[in-house]
């Protein structure tokens, strides 16, 4: 089977650099999957779980948004922020929204507001991604 | 004893020098680490995110993003990092030279440069420098963060976009290893294009939502990726900078109480011989 390189990076480093045989991400426009030679595709990541197959086996990264470049044998995801799933922790996650949702409540412009929801956008993601995790590996 | 007072004085002082100079030594060196490891997780994104854009230039868009186009210069824009604090050995300073030498290159082709300066030592340098300052930002910290940088990363794409400045230079000094930084000075925009690697020669992107949002926002993010890591970079540029010069300072003020040390004890010792010699004499005299 064929494969092709995927890197993920984040602001605070690389986080998975590898060969796979297909990678799904939530674009702005809905989930997609990648499998080699695909097209040059240009797109922006939603807040959402980046999943790479592997010849080893499924690796799930969280990632709070970002950009996706497609080559027909590169992938290449720049993400906002980013978590493997190894380091995934629900309370963190818990946490986060609660703070977002704190800060969007005592928000007083409308650019602390627009902050303030993004963050909350994140944290919920984050949180559906630790729990979908957890969920699986019951 | 005339003059071996003066000479302890003197000593004292180079030597409280002296402890200061290692103790600035010894914070460098730590902060050092620090800003080395900041500079290697943030080099994989500005990296990937480079070569990303680099691709992206070599694609043939329906729509031309006026950061993909050059344009005849009229005048330069330049970025100019460099550190809040002194005593950071000619880091600063080098970064000065190279940018008053472009400046005069781009005046003699009949451009007006204008700058953003970034960092205190940069901000009273053009007061003094004259040239029209866009923007400025200063203490930004041993870990700046990339809020700091929006504001000024914004004057510069605006003034790029309404077309007040036609190609705009980012100078930082680059952490070569510990012992050596070198000022560079190089082109933000517009985008050079990277070296095909093999990939198709006329191919487009598909792109998800519409080209224009999804390069405005590539664009702005390359750019903010390239000052951070810049920013990031200096700072381990000056305290490796700062360490060396300091370590230099240390060493020197040890060299300056050896040879003081030495005319303290000819000093003492001329005194000696020369009461022993008036009480001999006014022995002899009696």
């Amino acid at each position: 089977m064929s494969t092709f390189q995927v890197e993920v990076v984040s602001a605070e480093g690389q986080i998975f650099s590898g060969e796979a045989t297909a990678v799904y991400a939530a674009a702005i426009t809905g989930e997609i999957g990648i499998l080699p030679r695909h097209a040059p595709l240009l797109t922006k990541l939603k807040a959402g779980a980046v999943r790479v197959q592997t010849a080893a086996g499924e690796q799930a990264i969280f990632v709070g948004g970002g950009i996706m470049e497609v080559q027909p044998k590169l992938v290449t995801i720049l993400a906002d922020s980013a978590l493997r799933a190894g380091d995934a922790d629900e309370k963190a996650a818990l946490a986060a929204q609660k703070s977002a949702q704190e800060k969007l409540s005592g928000a007083k412009t409308d650019l602390d507001m627009a902050k303030a929801q993004q963050e909350l956008v994140e944290a919920a993601a984050r949180l559906k991604f630790v729990q979908d995790l957890s969920k699986s590996a019951r | 004893m005339a003059g071996a007072k003066e000479i302890r004085t003197k000593i004292k002082s180079v030597k409280s020098t002296q402890k200061i100079t290692k103790a600035m030594e010894k914070v460098a060196t730590s902060k050092m680490r620090k800003a080395q490891v900041r500079m290697a997780q943030a080099r994989p994104y500005a990296e990937k995110i480079r070569r990303v854009v680099g691709h992206l230039a070599l694609a043939n868009p329906e729509y031309r993003h006026p950061f993909l186009v050059d344009r005849p210069v009229k005048r330069a824009l330049m970025i100019v990092i460099t550190s809040d604090r002194g005593l950071a050995g000619g880091l600063n300073v080098n970064m000065f030279r190279a940018v008053t030498r472009a400046t005069k290159e781009w005046k003699d082709r009949g451009a007006e440069v204008q700058y953003i300066a970034v960092g205190s030592k940069g901000v009273s340098f053009f007061k003094r420098f004259g040239g029209t300052v866009l923007a400025e930002v200063s203490k930004l910290g041993d870990a700046p963060k990339l809020d700091q940088l929006v504001g000024v990363i914004k004057v510069a794409l605006d003034a790029y976009r309404d077309g007040s400045v036609d190609r705009v230079f980012l100078g930082s000094t680059q952490f070569v290893n510990t012992m050596m930084q070198k000022p560079v000075l190089s082109q933000l925009l517009p985008l050079e294009p990277v070296k095909s690697n093999g990939l198709l020669e006329a191919w487009d992107y598909l792109y998800e939502p519409s080209a224009e949002e999804l390069l405005d926002y590539v664009l702005g993010r390359y750019v903010e990726a390239q000052v951070y890591q810049a920013i990031v970079e200096n700072g381990a540029s000056e305290q490796s900078a700062r360490m060396v010069a300091m370590k230099g300072a240390t060493d020197n003020a040890g060299k300056i109480i050896g040879k003081l040390q030495l005319s303290y004890n000819k000093a003492r010792q001329a005194a000696i011989t020369k009461e022993l010699s008036e009480i001999v004499g006014g022995a002899a005299a009696v």
